[in-house]
């Protein structure tokens, strides 16, 4: 961990005895967010990831049982429009940026995990 | 017209050129409107500078040499024709690459986007073609706009014009080096955490956030939507202006988007020009200053509220105690609102896809081509934000940020219970060297520290050069902030502070950009 937290430029406040975030956590989180991280990647990861939540973590300390959170800057409500027919994008623009397109439609591979 | 010409470039042997790149955006509206000139001429000047000096500052990812002419023709007929767009019509200028275009690619800084180009325009873009503005490219970012530095694009560091060793910041380097580098008279922003006014700031620019939701957000490439908000920026607070209020206003196509008047933006700044602020009450925010702050911006800082006190303004300090959480509490929003904006990068619709051997599933052909597309500052946000919204920690992270965020609103909302404006400088620093915080985020997010509060309270804030810091001979950024939908309020204090900084430092500081390097 000191080791780590040296690595991050942090090893003032950063040297603590249990990290806020394990390796093992980062790399479930990795998996959740769909990013195929490498084991060197993990390693850096979780050094700076702990330092930054560590920091970030400061939120806590102010006394804010009673507050209601903030979502949006400017209050938002749902804006409605009447439901006619407006021009949209065609299928041939809808598809111009598809990585691969079949039969005019997105060709995805497959979604189960069975063989097909 | 003697002092523009030099940051232009006379050294270049393109005097022709750095006559025209020398203008202001107002003045070169002046001359196209007197027929002195054409928007041809123009564009031809711009894109002959463009060549020169971008191998030393790459502030481009795209340039549109054929569709800017195009465009400068038409807005030279429609002008010889007498019915020119706007004032700028036929005036270049340098979109970031955030803003799609349905002409050229739109790649955020990524390889997730690389070569796409969007089947729609963005509503600033869309304003921005109508209004008669020649786009003259797309400007280099921090990869989907997370960065302080321009370092984390796909495609390479934009270098500082005022020192190509140093960042030009971020996430809108590309745009304000444009500025500085003479590459283009205006350009386009987006701030979410400080990404105009922080560049603005390092490189002697204007950049102008406005009120969250002045500006449509339909076509900017979300990043963290409750705090995202494209602006202006400029040589000069006029030409933010002029700008601002082509792109400012109203929009059915973001839900966001304010419906009421356009603040007088135009109007403020030729009224602050003249140069009283008598009546007008400035508050030094206590909070943004003092120890971690580089000595010479505090130096330039505290020279420019003595200049204020000058001009008339009643300078009073206010303290907004909750801002010393701030960039506690937008690390944890922004990753959040980002981890969800950017799951829609799934290689199934449009951009990058790896690894489809017809072998993987679509699981493992998503995380395969995250992992290739995405850099490792967007990986890093992307999980910092699966965290903190997820159960256990929600409360605690992103719960706690958002009620930070209601007392930060609330500090701001009780300062101007007292002031008109507030004050503080841009940034803790001047332009630090390429490399030098790459490694190590906590220290890059600190470039932010003075921006953010006014994303997450959603005002209006400015960024305005202040001059050279002593120390170091880089620009230094003067932060104004105003409430929600009184823009206004930025432009009149920000031009007349300009006009006397002029005139203390004996001429624009823009045209003390050092010569750079021409091809």
């Amino acid at each position: 961990m000191l080791d780590r937290a040296r690595d991050t430029g942090k090893n003032d406040q950063g040297a603590r005895a249990v990290p806020t975030i394990s390796r093992d956590e980062v790399a479930h989180l990795a998996g959740l967010a769909r990013l195929a991280v490498t084991e060197s990647e993990l390693d850096t990861f979780a050094g700076q990831l702990d330092v930054i939540l560590d920091s970030v973590a400061r939120v806590g300390e102010v006394a804010a049982e009673d507050i209601p959170p903030t979502s949006h800057a400017v209050p938002v409500t749902n804006v409605f429009r009447s439901d006619v027919v407006r021009p949209g994008l065609s299928q041939e623009q809808a598809l111009a940026g598809a990585p691969a397109a079949e039969e005019n439609r997105f060709r995805v591979p497959r979604i189960l995990n069975e063989e097909a | 017209m003697t002092s523009t010409a030099s940051g232009g470039g006379p050294s270049d042997g393109r005097t022709d050129t750095a006559a025209l790149t020398g203008l202001t955006a107002a003045e070169l509206a002046a001359k196209l409107a007197a027929g002195e000139v054409s928007s041809v001429e123009v564009t031809r000047a711009y894109l002959d500078r463009i060549a020169a000096v971008e191998p030393a500052v790459h502030a481009f990812l795209h340039v549109d040499e054929e569709g800017a002419l195009a465009a400068a023709r038409r807005a030279d007929e429609d002008r010889a024709a007498g019915r020119a767009s706007s004032e700028l019509a036929g005036v270049p200028l340098a979109l970031k690459d955030v803003l799609t275009t349905s002409d050229m690619p739109t790649t955020c800084g990524s390889k997730m986007l690389e070569g796409w180009t969007p089947p729609y325009d963005a509503t600033v873009t869309r304003r921005l073609r109508e209004a008669g503005v020649v786009l003259l490219g797309k400007t280099n970012m921090d990869e989907f706009a997370m960065g302080s530095s321009t370092e984390n694009s796909a495609y390479g560091p934009t270098r500082n014009p005022w020192d190509t060793e140093r960042i030009p910041g971020g996430s809108g380097g590309g745009s304000s080096a444009a500025l500085a580098a003479f590459e283009a008279p205006l350009a386009i922003g987006t701030d979410t955490g400080g990404s105009i006014r922080q560049p603005g700031a390092v490189t002697g620019t204007v950049g102008v956030k406005p009120t969250y939701g002045g500006v449509s957000r339909h076509g900017l490439v979300a990043f963290s939507s409750s705090l995202d908000q494209a602006g202006p920026c400029g040589r000069t607070v006029l030409d933010a202006a002029l700008l601002h209020e082509v792109i400012a206003g109203h929009d059915p196509l973001d839900s966001t988007s304010v419906d009421a008047p356009v603040p007088q933006v135009v109007a403020a700044a030729r009224e602050g020009a003249a140069g009283d602020l008598r009546g007008v009450r400035v508050g030094v925010v206590r909070e943004l200053g003092g120890e971690g702050y580089q000595e010479g911006v505090q130096r330039s800082f505290r020279a420019a509220v003595d200049q204020l006190t000058a001009l008339g303004a009643e300078v009073v300090e206010v303290s907004c105690p909750h801002f010393d959480y701030g960039l506690g509490a937008y690390y944890l929003i922004a990753p959040s609102e980002c981890s969800s904006n950017l799951a829609r990068f799934d290689a199934m619709r449009y951009g990058l896809r790896v690894g489809d051997d017809g072998s993987r599933s679509a699981e493992e052909v998503m995380s395969l081509t995250r992992e290739a597309g995405f850099g490792p500052e967007v990986k890093r946000r992307i999980m910092l934000g699966t965290y903190a919204l997820s159960s256990g920690y929600y409360d605690a992270y992103y719960g706690q940020a958002q009620k930070v965020r209601t007392l930060i609103t609330r500090d701001f909302t009780a300062a101007f219970e007292q002031v008109d404006v507030l004050v503080s400088p841009t940034t803790p620093t001047t332009a630090f060297r390429i490399g030098e915080r790459v490694e190590n985020p906590m220290e890059m997010y600190l470039a932010d520290l003075c921006t953010i509060p006014s994303n997450l309270a959603g005002n209006a804030s400015m960024s305005v050069p202040s001059g050279l810091s002593d120390e170091d001979g880089l620009p230094v950024g003067l932060q104004i902030m105003a409430p929600p939908m009184a823009d206004d309020r930025l432009y009149r204090v920000g031009a007349a502070y300009e006009a006397a900084r002029d005139a203390a430092q004996g001429g624009a500081l823009i045209d003390r950009v050092p010569q750079l390097e021409v091809a």
